[in-house]
């Protein structure tokens, strides 16, 4: 122990600063693996526009569930249901539009209250039983899983429904949400707009809100979080709630672009995003993260999906290369963290 | 001066057992009030009742001078009643600043664009941390880097900074080391000068002898004892804490031990 209090709390060099935010670790292995992309590449398109517009396509979607899982991991909880809801809004919508002919804005609103529902339901079920939500969820997914294809089966008497487009008012939304835009000549994902957006957003909340000051609160100490008077079990709901819309979200892109959707649409995706979370510097104990961190982690994993294919490996490995990557980041933001904080926790 | 609150004949059961037993305390403003008890004597089941986090099965809670009835810990803490839990008080991933105000966020904007004030929160957190004697450059820092004293010290501040009358402090040297132990309790001292009605609870008498000005003594649910500053002597206070004739034999016992 020092003999005053002061001498321990050095100013903090600008080093120390960046070394101690999560998302650097990420940031840095997504350099890393875009300058080796850059020139394994054998297509010369990786490390320009059309590169860019191909693995932004990829990461766009897990970027966004990715972060809204991130935050759910922040606050000390998991939602291993958040890929199957991608797929089962997507089937609500279809089936709404095939059955009815409705309105595909009212579709996508019954859609999104349907997630919003389920979403509650988890958030209120780990908050009233405390079961780990690890378990809750996973019961929610495979809920979902199964009635996803009994469904579809029902409905379509196949496993995917189809001619989404026929629905009124379609056009509006695919602009909205489905089209593209061109920058350069090379055709970009509208996705990447809104991917971009909710990680402003999210980071701005978390950041800059009392909000986001209550999720780090929760998932660091939820005890001291109570006693300092954060409302810690509707805060856990909330996010529950934002995890579900978002990949609800992600189920109307994908139901429009496609015009249509599988019934196994989405189901092993929450892995990638919770891999995004961990590789973006999200503590899988909760209390510290970034959602700047899961989008980089995301971006990280498109490139893989685009990179091997482009460097002519075979994409079978694309899975296990993803593992390594996982294990490296977490093991690295683990040590950053842990000298950026002085050793200590 | 006068009593910030008082505990008249208070009884707390829970089922058949009787946590606590014909309990009366009175907590004086600007004065430290020692509570003083060996592991399982009621400490916790009091500190609950005067946190609001239970409700006494019988007697009268007073606080100010009318009769209190919460409902919850956040009732106590609006009616300035403020519990420093020993290890339950600061989150050790969050920075300096953010465990201040934490619950409390000053905030600026309007509707859905309000935001955190940071740089305000960050001046007062550091203003309050150096009227506590902590001069913090960055409160920035994670409150995890702080020693287990400055801890504390971080959130008996805050208590009164958010208008602690009362601040309740639940064993707070009790996994400290010597030195932090003396400046968690000088801290204390501070909040008293500053007129707070301190209820210290400890199981170490030597640290109760240093700041209190009146001690209880609580054994197996009941008081056993209580003393004020002017006429009890440490030893009296160590004695009377342990059961006065249980000490004797056990430093009997102890002796024959080692002599063999």
């Amino acid at each position: 122990m020092s003999n005053t209090t002061d001498e321990r709390v050095r100013r903090a060099s600008v080093w120390t600063t960046v070394m101690r935010r999560p998302e650097v670790g990420a940031l840095l292995g997504a350099i890393a693996i875009f300058i080796m992309f850059s020139f394994t590449d054998t297509t010369g398109n990786f490390a320009k526009l059309g590169g860019v517009a191909g693995w932004t396509d990829v990461a766009a979607p897990i970027g966004m569930v990715g972060i809204a899982v991130a935050l759910l991991m922040i606050a000390g909880e998991f939602d291993l249901s958040s890929g199957v809801m991608v797929g089962s809004v997507g089937l609500i919508i279809g089936m709404l539009v095939e059955l009815f002919n409705m309105n595909i804005w009212l579709a996508i609103l019954i859609g999104m209250a349907f997630a919003g529902g389920v979403g509650f339901l988890n958030g209120w079920l780990v908050v009233k039983t405390k079961l780990p939500s690890f378990i809750v969820t996973l019961a929610t997914f495979f809920v979902l899983k199964g009635a996803n294809l009994a469904f579809t089966m029902m409905v379509t008497g196949s496993v995917r429904v189809t001619g989404t487009d026929q629905a009124p008012g379609f056009q509006t939304a695919f602009n909205l949400f489905g089209s593209t835009f061109n920058i350069g000549g090379v055709d970009f994902q509208i996705s990447l707009v809104w991917w971009v957006l909710i990680t402003a957003i999210a980071t701005w909340v978390l950041t800059r809100t009392a909000f986001g000051n209550w999720i780090y609160a929760a998932g660091g100490d939820a005890n001291a979080a109570r006693n300092a008077g954060v409302p810690v079990e509707r805060t856990k709901i909330a996010l529950f709630v934002t995890t579900s819309l978002t990949a609800a979200f992600v189920g109307v892109i994908f139901v429009l672009r496609l015009q249509g959707m599988q019934a196994g649409q989405g189901v092993g995706q929450e892995f990638y995003y919770i891999i995004a979370a961990a590789v973006g510097g999200t503590l899988l104990t909760g209390g510290a993260g970034s959602a700047i961190g899961a989008s980089i982690g995301a971006a990280l994993m498109g490139m893989a999906y685009i990179g091997i294919p482009f460097s002519l490996w075979n994409s079978d490995w694309t899975s296990t290369f993803l593992g390594v990557i996982l294990f490296a980041a977490v093991l690295i933001n683990n040590f950053i963290g842990k000298r950026a904080r002085g050793g200590k926790r | 001066m006068a009593n910030a609150l008082e505990l008249r004949n208070v009884e707390k059961s829970f089922g058949s057992v009787i946590a606590l037993q014909n309990i009366n305390i009175e907590v004086e403003e600007g004065a430290v009030t020692c509570i003083l008890g060996d592991n399982g004597a009621g400490k916790s089941t009091l500190i609950k009742i005067l946190s609001g986090v239970h409700k006494p099965t019988k007697g009268e809670f007073v606080v100010a001078g009318a009769p209190a009835d919460y409902d919850s810990p956040r009732d106590a803490l609006d009616a300035g009643i403020a519990t420093v839990f020993q290890d339950l008080a600061t989150i050790p991933l969050m920075s300096v600043w953010r465990n201040f105000f934490i619950g409390n966020e000053i905030k600026k904007g309007w509707g859905p664009f309000r935001h955190l004030d940071i740089k305000t929160m960050k001046e007062i957190a550091k203003q309050q941390l150096l009227a506590m004697g902590i001069d913090l450059r960055d409160t920035n820092q994670q409150i995890g880097t702080l020693s287990g004293g400055e801890r504390q010290a971080v959130a008996i501040a805050r208590a009164e900074y958010f208008g602690a009358k009362v601040l309740i402090l639940d064993e707070p040297t009790s996994a400290l080391g010597v030195r932090q132990s003396g400046i968690v309790l000088k801290y204390l001292l501070k909040a008293k000068e500053r007129g707070v009605a301190v209820i210290f609870i400890t199981h170490n008498p030597s640290h109760a002898y240093l700041v209190g000005d009146r001690f209880f003594l609580l054994n197996r649910g009941q008081l056993l004892n209580r003393f004020e500053r002017d006429n009890v002597q440490m030893d009296e206070l160590t004695k009377a804490m342990a059961g006065g004739r249980d000490l004797e034999t056990l430093t009997q016992e102890i002796e024959a031990v080692r002599g063999r």
